[in-house]
């Protein structure tokens, strides 16, 4: 390809910049962290909404579980439940660095294990539903979760949860977590990538161009829906863990299950950067989460309602994203070239 | 659980929560009109709906604190909200009704999350009501409470569903919006404004919500963010009753108004909002698992 | 065997009309039998009961030697039996090529299998398959920007990927230039006769379905009106009086 020396080292140069950016912006490191969430985000909405046609309002279900999840498993490793509460937060939830980062650890992994399993037992119901029925009933979904955990006592009710304290300085802190999310959107990109270039990829496109034809040829649709979601609830289980973690403070509805907020953005980013590629998601994630930190910064107090704003725009006026607008340019161009000498 | 223990011990408590239950029910079913017009009509599922009915609230609120009595908040309140709603639909929806479902939901969900943000810049988040100030009515000997605006608002739901029925099969409007909801190509081919037809619609549906915040603020409280949980209740009556027949819509408000009671005093009020949106998807779920029963899918 | 398809007394009705009535027929493994009749008289209704699409309401439907009246399209096609549309149904947005990857038949039914890469034997299949079609110079184009007639033509391809027992045609023809019906024809009996699929198809060009079809049955109000030879058939007067006096 003519252009793969280019891509090559602009991905190179991606890649250095990522690493870099904490030491060349120090003080922004907790918001570049959170632009890889973003990226995260944006790439497990785009699995089903873009790839594979399933609009999805309610993957923040399964960001908010693993949230619990890994707070739960951290916080009932070392400490009683209602002593833990009783402190919340102070110097005697005080926790090793070993302790830490094996409770951390178990508690990512035993969110990973929960949510994937959540994923296949709701998937063969939840996604029987087609279309905009799929998309109200994950709204409700997403909802529900935030809803019933606000009710639950040993996850701390309305009250939300305290995650341990990190071991150790700030700047440590901070680096820690602008890393990690930086490699799981690696990982979860490269992943995508690669599923994309197999035959998940061509059976997920196929469910969302013609699911009825996708199944009057023999596909078993079922099975690959719900790996796709299963697929989304382990990266996003991972992303929502380490971000609790990151808060330090979970709310049921605002932090964890933050339907209205993350739960529509992933839906927008994925849109504004091109759903259905594999860079759009991370494009529009990197824009998106640009353009809000803008907002809360130079419109203190009216930076919700201008972001309201921009999600009409974006869907009303860029439904094609940015990726999706560049590809249709291509393709007008290479449909042009072929029109002359049709029989058929 | 122990509260179920308490229906069947003293059966006049279920009785109360019975009626209360059904007239609060014929409120959510006000906003249903609104929302199955528009989706039989537009093809559009309006997220903004919940927000429509807090708008609602709020004139009224504000109507009550200018020195009127909140009822006239009924028709006033429908009166903004329709300038509002065709307002809205020239700014945005009409870009959006011929395209496809998603993108409407979308659509309309940023329109929500925009109104509720103004709403929390300029209302503040407090919650708020509007005392009526009409009392209760007491039965069986004191047994049962039955609050009169309840009352009343249940005889404004009958009132309003039978003055649409009417104008949607009798004016020559109706009849317009009719033909467009069965072949909006059809319909222009023969002469009828679409666009208009569209316009009214969308703000007849906002009026309809704004004359149910009225209610709502009467008989209970509202605040900014509040609004999703009455597009839920909209959309789950439509999905039951169906988008063309307007007495099974009001069965189903009924009917949830009902349920939604009884749960939320057996599973407690902090879990009320928790059991609506888990209902949504239990009955999606099982009308999904019925049609497929017979090959078919929810589409 | 000696019957592939066995269609046992189908009836079906949509709300009060009876869209089939009472209808049998039977397809030997290795035929080509055609499916003819004026519009509306049931026709397409008689496919869909076939593969799935709805629930018939009286009479079986038996495919090599398995009852299939209950089972769902995706079971039904599992089995070898596919149908085509009238309205093209192919994955728009992806490439020809992808779509007959995609529609390749499979045995294996496993993970390695989903996660796989698409083996270069699907792929060398699938260019030799649009080759067939005459589709190969446009593999590279979205499905979607396809003729009518070139989008029959990789449905078409599509099923034969899949390697079927047996397919259903609605309509072959239909669509494509009339200079090119021949070159389907030829494709439709190299099919037939290459590659050991059994057809049914359902035709509203004589000429095609004369030189096509070695058994016909002929549909009209539902029900069904005559079944023979194309010659038979050709001059059945009853079959002449369904064309010619229905609207």
């Amino acid at each position: 390809m003519r252009y793969s020396g280019i891509r090559q080292g602009a991905y190179v140069l991606l890649g250095l910049g990522a690493l870099a950016a904490p030491m060349v912006f120090p003080a922004y490191q907790a918001q570049l962290a959170v632009l890889w969430l973003m990226v995260v985000l944006a790439l497990t909405w785009d699995i089903m909404g873009g790839q594979m046609g399933y609009n999805s309002f309610g993957n923040i279900v399964y960001f908010g579980l693993g949230m619990y999840v890994t707070a739960v498993v951290q916080r009932d490793l070392f400490f009683d439940v209602e002593e833990y509460a009783a402190v919340a937060g102070g110097i005697d939830a005080q926790l090793s660095v070993l302790q830490y980062f094996a409770g951390l650890s178990l508690g990512l992994l035993a969110a990973t294990v929960v949510c994937v399993l959540v994923a296949a037992l709701l998937g063969s119901g939840i996604l029987g539903l087609r279309g905009h029925y799929f998309a109200i009933c994950t709204l409700g979904l997403g909802v529900a979760a935030g809803e019933i955990a606000s009710g639950m006592d040993y996850v701390g009710a309305g009250s939300g949860l305290v995650t341990p304290l990190y071991p150790a300085d700030a700047d440590s802190r901070g680096a820690f977590f602008y890393f990690y999310f930086l490699a799981l959107a690696t990982i979860t990109l490269l992943t995508l990538r690669g599923l994309y270039a197999r035959r998940f990829g061509l059976a997920i496109n196929s469910i969302r161009d013609n699911e009825d034809k996708a199944e009057a040829m023999g596909l078993q649709t079922t099975r690959y829906k719900t790996m796709a979601w299963c697929i989304s609830a382990f990266f996003l289980a991972l992303a929502g863990g380490a971000y609790g973690n990151l808060i330090g403070f979970i709310d049921p509805i605002d932090v964890a299950f933050a339907g209205s907020t993350l739960g529509v953005w992933m839906v927008l980013m994925a849109i504004l950067g091109g759903k259905g590629t594999l860079w759009g998601p991370v494009i529009g994630a990197a824009i998106f989460h640009l353009t809000q930190e803008i907002f809360w910064t130079y419109l203190l107090g009216w930076q919700r309602v201008a972001l309201g704003f921009l999600i009409i725009v974006i869907v009303v006026f860029f439904p094609r994203g940015i990726l999706g607008w560049f590809r249709e340019r291509r393709h007008r161009y290479v449909v042009a070239q072929d029109a002359s000498g049709d029989p058929a | 659980m122990d509260n179920a223990r308490i229906l069947v011990d003293a059966p006049i408590f279920a009785l109360q929560l019975l009626v209360d239950g059904l007239l609060v029910g014929a409120i959510f079913a006000l906003a249903a009109f609104g929302m199955a017009l528009v989706w039989g009509v537009m093809n559009i599922i309006n997220v903004v709906q919940g927000e429509f009915v807090i708008l609602g609230g709020f004139v009224t609120v504000y109507l009550a604190s200018a020195g009127f009595h909140p009822m006239f908040g009924v028709p006033i309140a429908a009166l903004v909200l329709f300038v509002l709603g065709v307002i809205i639909y020239r700014a945005v929806i009409f870009r959006v009704v011929e395209r496809d479902l998603f993108t409407s939901i979308l659509a309309t969900f940023g329109i929500s999350i925009l109104l509720q943000q103004l709403m929390n810049q300029l209302f503040g988040a407090d919650i708020r009501n509007a005392v009526s100030g009409f009392g209760t009515v007491l039965l069986f000997d004191g047994d049962i409470a039955i609050s009169v605006i309840k009352l009343i608002a249940f005889a404004i739901v009958f009132a309003v569903g039978a003055i649409l029925v009417v104008f949607l099969k009798s004016s020559r409007l109706g009849q317009a919006i009719r033909a467009t909801a069965q072949n909006p190509r059809a319909a222009k081919i023969v002469g009828v404004d679409t666009d208009r037809v569209y316009a009214t619609t969308y703000g007849l549906n906002a009026a309809l919500c704004g004359a149910t915040g009225a209610l709502v603020v009467m008989t209970w409280v509202i605040h900014p963010f509040i609004g999703l949980i009455y597009t839920v209740r909209s959309f789950m009556i439509v999905v039951v009753a169906g988008v063309g027949n307007l007495a099974a819509v009001v069965a189903a408000g009924l009917g949830l108004g009902a349920v939604e009671n009884f749960a939320g005093f057996i599973l407690g009020a902090e879990f009320q909002a928790a059991f609506v949106f888990s209902l949504l998807v239990i009955i999606l779920l099982w009308r999904n698992f019925r049609l497929s029963r017979h090959r078919k899918v929810l589409r | 065997m000696t019957i592939l398809l066995e269609v046992e007394g189908v009836s079906k009705s949509f709300g009060g009309v009876v869209a089939n009535r009472n209808i049998s027929l039977s397809v030997a493994p290795g035929k080509v039998v055609g499916l003819i009749g004026p519009n509306g008289s049931g026709k397409t209704t008689l496919f869909n009961s076939i593969v799935g699409y709805h629930p018939i309401d009286a009479g079986s439907v038996t495919f090599s030697g398995q009852k299939i009246s209950r089972l769902r399209v995706p079971q039904i096609a599992r089995l070898g039996l596919l149908r085509t549309f009238q309205q093209t149904h192919i994955y728009a947005k992806m490439n020809c090529t992808k779509n007959m990857q995609i529609s390749a038949a499979t045995r294996d039914r496993g993970l390695r299998h989903m996660f796989g890469r698409v083996d270069a034997e699907v792929t060398g299949k699938a260019e030799r398959l649009l080759e067939f079609v005459g589709l190969y110079p446009k593999r590279e184009q979205l499905a979607g920007d396809l003729s009518f007639g070139q989008q029959k033509l990789l449905e078409f391809a599509m099923a034969l990927m899949s390697e079927p027992k047996m397919l259903l045609l609605d309509e072959p023809t239909a669509g494509i230039n009339p200079t090119l019906i021949n070159g389907m024809i030829d494709r439709l009996k190299k099919a037939n006769s290459e590659l050991g699929i059994t057809l049914l198809v359902i035709e509203h060009n004589m000429r095609v379905i004369m030189n096509l079809a070695e058994h016909i049955y002929c549909l009209a109000h539902g029900e069904l009106l005559a079944e023979g030879a194309p010659e038979v058939i050709r001059g059945d007067q009853r079959v002449i009086d369904a064309y010619l006096g229905a609207h």
